[in-house]
């Protein structure tokens, strides 16, 4: 074997176990917030045992002020964060998608006012604008924190979207498939969706991690998913006042979130070298 | 018989700097025709003007009717339907002129797709497949079954440039535009691709428009040539008139240049 090919293959290696940790960290996630549809320790809202006791075999996370069982509490929270996540990109990637390859064919003008849009829609607040979703609604819930979330996200897609499809289309192959009768809609699904996949990709999986911890942030300031909907940052907010006293309320809640944000951009990594065939390659 | 591509008074300019002035030649179908020229004397820009694909904010004046139908001002939609089917291009640079995210034999399957499609049959994926295998065996490629499964990344500059032809025989075009299409290429590659077009052209007795900046490259392919210089025609004819009695200055150090090539080639190589 070649120099060359060896490194290649160990580069593939490496990415791989990217992968493969990344596919078990968001792996336990996924199946935990599955798990919790059919069955949970506890019933969330039973609020029998003793409050904030330590860890015991009958709550193995203990319980939180209230007398509840924590694991279940951080189990529900995992499925809050998935359906956050999920939601949220799939909101940020249909609305961003379609607005940055429009603007990537717009006239110069109808581009400027775009591009301007997208900066300053991107340079506002995600927390504030969310807040705003929340006030506009009149009441918080699961649903105006992932549309507030989606939004804020489709801003940063759109504008990643418009120069990455601006950059594809200059593309010598964008031409040589015109010249053979591919019509621009086929080009935008055939070659500029394809070409900017590996790269938007890695972006969801960055704003999956973002959103899941701004919807933390949200429940933290109590404009989140209202009770009895648990949330990692809920958990958070409620352990604050005794995180001395039962520092595993805190903890917890807190290594699930890093775990599950790493795990995605492990997961993205992996993702990428999959999509993309031509890394590898030295140029 | 009518002309398959007839272009007249084509004036090419942006801003006010004119890229080709006054352009005029026609090509009929089954004919071999060079446009020859150095960088920047407009050869591409008519080649792109001929099936529309130049950006808006290049003007183009006067006429192109390609296939019968007019080029200058006309919808992108009227255009999509003719490009392929009168008119497909081979570009310089292979590597490039490929999507570097789509398997060579997928490349290849787009334009045969389209094609089948057009002429009303049906477009079953094993009617593309064995048109694709077809078009590869055509344009001499090896081990059809790797070409197919491989990104243009994997395979030779001479190997992209044959999957170039591929897509473009696939759209059976009444006429080839061959933009500089060995320019990328070494030396025996080259002699091997102009060996390859000009059989093709033989066989499917389709028109070719040879873009060029290498007089004997074009001479090897084509039976009548244009000279452009800054954007001016300044001499024409069949080509071994241009070549054996030029008349312009700028001809005769084309055909010169081309000599003394030749001749160091000849006391060097033997």
């Amino acid at each position: 074997m070649s120099p060359v090919e060896t490194s290649v293959s160990a580069r593939k290696r490496r990415h791989s176990l990217a992968l493969t940790v990344g596919l078990v960290l968001v792996g336990i996630n996924l199946s935990v917030a599955v798990l919790t549809l059919f069955w949970t320790p506890y019933d969330p809202l039973n609020a029998s045992g003793g409050r904030l006791e330590a860890p015991s075999l009958l709550h193995w996370l203990g319980t939180d002020r209230l007398g509840r069982d924590l694991l279940t509490q951080l189990m529900i929270g995992a499925r809050t964060a998935l359906l956050v996540g999920i939601g949220a990109i799939a909101i940020g990637a249909m609305i961003g998608v379609s607005l940055g390859v429009v603007a990537a064919f717009a006239t110069r003008l109808a581009d400027d006012v775009m591009a301007a849009t997208l900066d300053i829609l991107i340079a506002f607040p995600t927390l504030l604008l969310a807040m705003l979703v929340v006030a506009a609604s009149d009441s918080a819930s699961l649903w105006t924190a992932i549309l507030a979330l989606g939004l804020a996200i489709s801003a940063i897609v759109a504008r990643l979207t418009r120069i990455l499809a601006k950059r594809v289309l200059r593309q010598d192959y964008i031409v040589a498939s015109r010249t053979s009768g591919t019509s621009w809609v086929g080009v935008v699904f055939r070659h500029v969706l394809p070409n900017i996949w590996p790269t938007l990709s890695i972006n969801f999986a960055l704003q999956f991690g973002l959103a899941v911890i701004a919807e933390a942030s949200l429940s933290y300031l109590g404009l989140g998913a209202p009770p009895p909907n648990a949330s990692w940052g809920r958990l958070l907010q409620e352990a604050q006042g005794t995180v001395y006293t039962a520092p595993i309320g805190a903890i917890a809640p807190g290594l699930a979130l890093v775990a599950l944000v790493i795990g995605m951009n492990l997961l993205a990594d992996g993702l990428r070298d999959i999509a993309d065939p031509t890394r590898g390659r030295s140029r | 018989m009518t002309a398959l591509l007839d272009i007249r008074g084509l004036t090419i300019r942006t801003g006010d700097k004119p890229l080709v002035s006054d352009l005029s030649f026609t090509i009929r179908p089954g004919e071999r025709i060079g446009l020859i020229g150095e960088s920047g004397s407009g050869k591409s820009m008519t080649a792109m003007a001929a099936t529309g694909l130049l950006p808006p904010s290049i003007a183009v004046t006067g006429s192109i009717t390609l296939d019968g139908q007019q080029v200058v001002g006309a919808a992108d939609k009227v255009m999509n339907r003719l490009r392929g089917v009168a008119a497909a291009v081979v570009f310089q640079e292979p590597l490039t002129a490929l999507d570097p995210l789509m398997k060579i034999g997928r490349q290849i399957a787009e334009p045969v797709r389209r094609r089948l499609e057009r002429d009303g049959g049906t477009a079953s994926k094993d009617a593309i497949g064995r048109e694709v295998r077809d078009l590869i065996d055509k344009v001499a490629l090896p081990q059809p079954d790797r070409i197919i499964n491989s990104y243009p990344h994997e395979v030779s500059g001479g190997q992209r440039q044959r999957v170039a032809i591929a897509m473009a025989l696939a759209c059976r075009p009444k006429i080839l535009i061959a933009d500089e299409p060995t320019t990328a290429l070494d030396v025996t590659t080259q002699a091997e691709i102009l060996k390859l077009l000009d059989q093709l052209v033989r066989e499917t007795g389709m028109a070719l428009l040879f873009i060029s900046h290498d007089l004997p490259v074009v001479a090897q392919v084509v039976e009548r040539v244009i000279v452009l210089k800054n954007g001016f025609a300044i001499e024409e004819g069949p080509v071994g008139t241009v070549f054996d009695k030029p008349h312009h200055d700028y001809t005769k150090t084309l055909v010169e240049a081309a000599r003394l090539f030749d001749e160091a080639l000849g006391t060097t190589g033997s």
